[in-house]
């Protein structure tokens, strides 16, 4: 890979790669692997903000953030795999901005990379609070290296507030508190998750945070930071009460990595605006957090950010880079682990859902929930079964594949 | 084609069952996946990679 790793001379324009891959994670990745098992014979240049190899996320706020992992083991492939792909890594060098009728990319260094087609892959980074920005012992968690920080501030402070009631607070929470530390989670929601899980799951879920001593500030909006001599000292709730700290997390959602197409022409809407294909424009495609595509069975433009959705996007995108044509309908799945408990959720779990035990007993810690609105079957959410709730997927498919009929009948 | 899997790694998303349920299955307590074959036939071969490919957790391997 380091004999290739320069061709792409500073300054200069290189020969026309084949396929340009924009963000070298998850999503950018699995797009070239898929790309090169289809046979895939061009070039293919990957274009990376960070200075590190591919690694992945999901493990950050969990083996990594604990300690279980080194840092290596989140690596997404081995050297040797990364290069049997023969691609070029150009890394540590984020794209500054698009010319997509040329489809060119100009970088920071100030190298423009050319392509045949581009893939977006840059995912999404996380938002802040106001005055976040000069304030020591403050966090985000959203790379390697804010993890490796977070870390460290774990296991130097005492007291943590997480500020931010979905599913990355809730980790970041339990993860802190597994670890031995004082921690309370706010954010705006009755229960952690709500909007996620719907509000019986969600109560279970706040339950189990309760139980191993999180202390819960929910329902309360957070107003700002408090600090003191450039550190921080407490989150300020819209209620005036201030929750002390000498480390804070925000973890309030994050947005898509777009700013660096806004003077592309490209359709940009809460994410890279793209067709049933992924397509967003004539060879230009978008995969991944940072892809708002038009799910054909939902009839409705969406932007997934999980895991699955990464790779299962990429290999879509690929196969219609390859000349495949077809529309790109996943069933969206996610999973979380908090304290040891693992819930998984297929399709979508609207919140005014009527919600079905079907399996186990939340007595037990085990159980499988059915979610339907309108009597049509949205979603299954497994906890601490995942092989009965993955047996329960293909509800959720046939449901999704009977409304594409139903409206395609219309 | 030889199969290999880490199920250090696997997060029982059973991803890989539904791609190719004839040559990976998950345990009942935990969900962590199992090869039922670790040298799928020649018409298992695509279902497999296409498994390997969506694993989210990247636990398993594919030897040609
Ligand atoms: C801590 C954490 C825990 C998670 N846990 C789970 C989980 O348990 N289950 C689950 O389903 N999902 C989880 N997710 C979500 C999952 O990791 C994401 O959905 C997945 O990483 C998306 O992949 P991506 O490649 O689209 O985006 P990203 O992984 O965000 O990658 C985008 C890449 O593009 C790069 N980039 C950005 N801007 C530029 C630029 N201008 N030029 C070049 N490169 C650029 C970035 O540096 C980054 O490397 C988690 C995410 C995080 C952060
Ligand atoms: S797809 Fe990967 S993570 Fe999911 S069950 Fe199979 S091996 Fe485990």
């Amino acid at each position: 890979m380091s004999g290739r790793r320069d061709l792409a001379g500073r300054g200069g324009v290189t020969a026309p790669a084949g396929v340009l891959v924009v963000g070298a994670s998850a999503a950018g990745l699995a797009t070239v692997e898929a790309l090169r098992r289809g046979g895939y014979p061009g070039a293919v240049t990957v274009l990376g903000a960070e200075p590190h190899l591919p690694y992945d996320r999901p493990p950050l706020s969990k083996q990594v953030l604990s300690g279980a992992w080194q840092p290596d083991r989140a690596l997404l492939r081995p050297r040797d795999v990364l290069a049997a792909l023969d691609a070029e890594f150009v890394l540590g060098d984020p794209a500054v901005g698009m010319d997509a009728p040329a489809r060119s990319v100009r970088t920071a260094s100030g190298r423009t990379l050319r392509a045949d087609t581009i893939v977006v892959a840059t995912g999404t980074s996380p938002r802040t609070l106001p005055g976040q920005a000069g304030l020591a012992g403050v966090h985000v968690l959203r790379t390697l290296d804010d993890a490796l920080a977070l870390r460290a501030g774990l296991l130097r402070c005492a007291r943590l507030v997480v500020v931010g009631d979905g599913v990355l607070g809730a980790e970041v929470a339990a993860t802190a508190r597994t670890m031995g530390l004082d921690v309370t989670l706010a954010g705006p929601q009755r229960a952690p998750m709500a909007s996620q899980l719907g509000r019986p799951v969600a109560h279970r879920l706040a339950e189990l945070h309760t139980e191993r001593g999180v202390r819960l500030r929910m329902g309360t909006g957070v107003r700002g930071l408090t600090g003191a001599r450039g550190t921080v000292t407490g989150v300020s709730l819209d209620t005036g009460e201030v929750l002390p700290a000498d480390l804070v997390v925000v973890a309030i959602g994050g947005d898509p990595v777009t700013g660096w197409l806004h003077d592309s022409g490209l359709p940009v809407d809460n994410g890279l605006v793209c067709d049933s294909r992924c397509r967003a424009a004539d060879g230009i495609y978008a995969v991944g957090d940072v892809a708002r595509w038009h799910h054909d069975q939902l009839g409705t433009l969406l932007r997934l950010e999980n895991r699955t959705n990464a790779t299962e996007q990429a290999v879509a995108v690929a196969a219609d880079i390859l000349g495949g044509d077809r529309p790109y309908t996943p069933v969206p799945y996610f999973w979380t682990d908090q304290f040891g408990t693992r819930i998984q959720v297929y399709g979508v779990l609207p919140a005014d859902a009527e919600v079905t035990v079907v399996d186990g007993d939340p007595e037990t810690g085990r159980f499988v929930a059915r979610y339907r609105r309108d009597g049509e079957v949205t979603g299954v959410l497994g906890w601490n079964m995942p092989k009965q709730a993955r047996m329960r997927r293909q509800e959720v498919a046939d449901a999704l594949a009977a409304s594409d009929s139903a409206s395609a009948a219309h | 084609m030889k199969v290999i899997l880490d199920q250090d790694k696997c997060v029982a998303s059973g991803q890989c069952v539904v791609a190719a349920a004839d040559v990976f299955d998950q345990r009942d307590e935990d969900g962590i996946a199992v090869l039922l074959t670790s040298d799928p036939t020649p018409d298992q071969a695509d279902d497999t990679r296409h498994a390997a490919a969506v694993c989210p957790a990247l636990a398993i391997q594919i030897q040609e």
